[in-house]
């Protein structure tokens, strides 16, 4: 399901990112970090805790660890604390990360 | 007026206290035990919750069957404290590796478990396997690790959990737990008893006190006549992101906690009372973790932490009675998360002298008094 997300990114400054969301194109204005990308697209959960509780960014500030995703191929990273990059792929985190950097789904 | 059974007093309310603690209470007797302040070095707070037996008293016959005897205990404890608690320890004794880099220390281990085996007798249970058979084993562990040795017996519990259900145990027995009651001197009376003075001014008056205060037992022990002089050993910990998947093993050093994340540790250090951590041990630790099992290269160290054991001058327990001050009780130890289990039963007849069993005498501080006149 592909909700509206009520929060805005700032005002297009016309330059933007192509990245992947489980597998689907995405765009974002460049300059912003996964987390705030993330949330512009549809605001709906990015993590499940281990108990399968859904989760997004919320801190925005590197203190909550709810922003968690796989940013190319790493899971558990800070999408707060971490930027945009061109054809970054991103994954959301569901459960536990594994060994090997594998991750189900 | 009516007659009440005499109170005992615990000084301690870590794992040994809280276990000692349970113990009397389950023997019928009315306790209180005294808990210091939030920031007094804390064994309990720290520790690696491991239940482990491999080596322990190789060079101490009465040590290696001590354990023995609490390894052989542990089921039915954890059992017993989810009963008394709801709290369940995550007991996982299903048997722990020791993993060797350098062949030397594998082979001085080896030797080490063989005369542990002759205290233990038919008990003893261990193999060696060299590096090759237990990668093909368990596959994933590192080609610098030279062999293991693994016990059935070992394994490990939840420490933090432990603790809670130690304490909810306690007070669901009818305990009194008063945290914040740091003792600053014991004053053992003219006819009987002691009065235990607090350090925000108050005196608990006891029939009868037990001394698990840990490293507090440094300060408060001479006041009873005990001889015994603990020392802090400082042990650094790291802890990893939570895992989805399980590791194959259990060891000294690396144990998974039930909840996923991946607790590193087992260095020995001399630092006084700083329980800082730094980050050249916690790179240490880390590459040890790595070179006993690479897939963990990539995970998140996200805790680093270090505590202090407490040590006395031969590494292992003390159990004794005053005999300057009858009705007071030393009993200090490393391991104690390990022996709980007869610190909350036997240890309880030892106390209250109702049974014969255990002998406790080699624990006794008398080993102690040669070195100390020293
Ligand atoms: S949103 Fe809180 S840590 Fe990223």
């Amino acid at each position: 399901m592909n909700v509206a997300s009520r929060f805005r990114t700032l005002p297009e400054t016309g330059e933007s990112v192509q990245f992947t969301l489980d597998g689907v194109p995405a765009t974002a204005p460049a300059g912003v970090t996964v987390a705030a990308a993330l949330v512009a697209h549809t605001g709906a959960w990015t993590r499940q805790t281990a108990q399968g509780a859904p989760r997004t960014a919320y801190c925005m500030m590197g203190v909550c660890f709810d922003c968690l995703v796989e940013v190319d191929g790493t899971p558990n990273t800070q999408a707060c604390m971490t930027l945009l990059g061109d054809g970054m792929t991103v994954r959301r985190q569901t459960g536990l990360r594994n060994l090997n950097g594998g991750h189900d789904g | 007026m009516q007659q009440r059974t005499p109170e005992i007093t615990i000084i301690g309310g870590g794992l040994v206290g809280l276990s000692v603690a349970l113990g009397l209470l389950l023997a019928g007797q009315r306790v209180r035990v005294l808990d210091g302040a939030d920031n007094d070095a804390r064994a309990s707070q720290g520790n690696f919750g491991l239940i482990w037996g491999q080596g322990k008293g190789w060079d101490f016959a009465p040590y290696a069957n001590w354990t023995m005897d609490a390894l052989a205990a542990w089921p039915a404890f954890a059992q017993q404290l989810q009963e008394l608690s709801g709290i369940d320890v995550a007991l996982d004794q299903s048997g722990g590796y020791e993993f060797f880099t350098d062949p030397s220390e594998f082979d001085a281990f080896e030797a080490e478990l063989t005369q542990q085996a002759t205290h233990l007798g038919h008990r003893a249970r261990y193999e060696m396997l060299n590096g090759d058979d237990l990668r093909c084993q368990m596959p994933g562990i590192g080609p610098d690790v030279v062999g293991a040795s693994f016990s059935p017996c070992d394994g490990h519990v939840n420490p933090l959990r432990f603790l809670r259900a130690l304490r909810c145990s306690v007070q669901a027995m009818g305990g009194r737990v008063t945290m914040g009651a740091t003792v600053a001197t014991i004053r053992p009376q003219p006819g009987g008893g002691f009065a235990l003075a607090l350090a925000d001014g108050d005196v608990v008056n006891t029939e009868q006190v037990v001394l698990c205060a840990g490293l507090g037992s440094a300060s408060l022990a001479g006041d009873l006549g005990f001889i015994t002089q603990v020392k802090p050993q400082l042990g650094e910990l790291l802890i990893t992101e939570k895992l989805g998947d399980r590791l194959p093993f259990l060891s000294s050093t690396i144990r998974q906690v039930d909840e996923g994340g991946v607790q590193i540790g087992g260095t020995k250090a001399d630092a006084g009372l700083d329980d800082r951590e730094s980050l050249r041990v916690m790179a240490k630790l880390a590459q040890h973790a790595v070179t006993v099992f690479p897939a963990l290269a990539d995970v998140r160290v996200v805790r680093a932490w270090g505590a202090l054991r407490v040590m006395s001058p031969d590494g292992y327990p003390v159990y004794a009675k005053s005999t300057a001050h009858p009705g007071a009780f030393l009993v200090t130890c490393h391991s104690g998360v390990t022996l709980a289990p007869l610190h909350a039963s036997v240890l309880a007849d030892w106390i209250l002298n109702t049974s014969p069993i255990p002998d406790l005498e080699a624990f006794d501080e008398c080993r102690f008094a040669l070195s100390h006149a020293a």
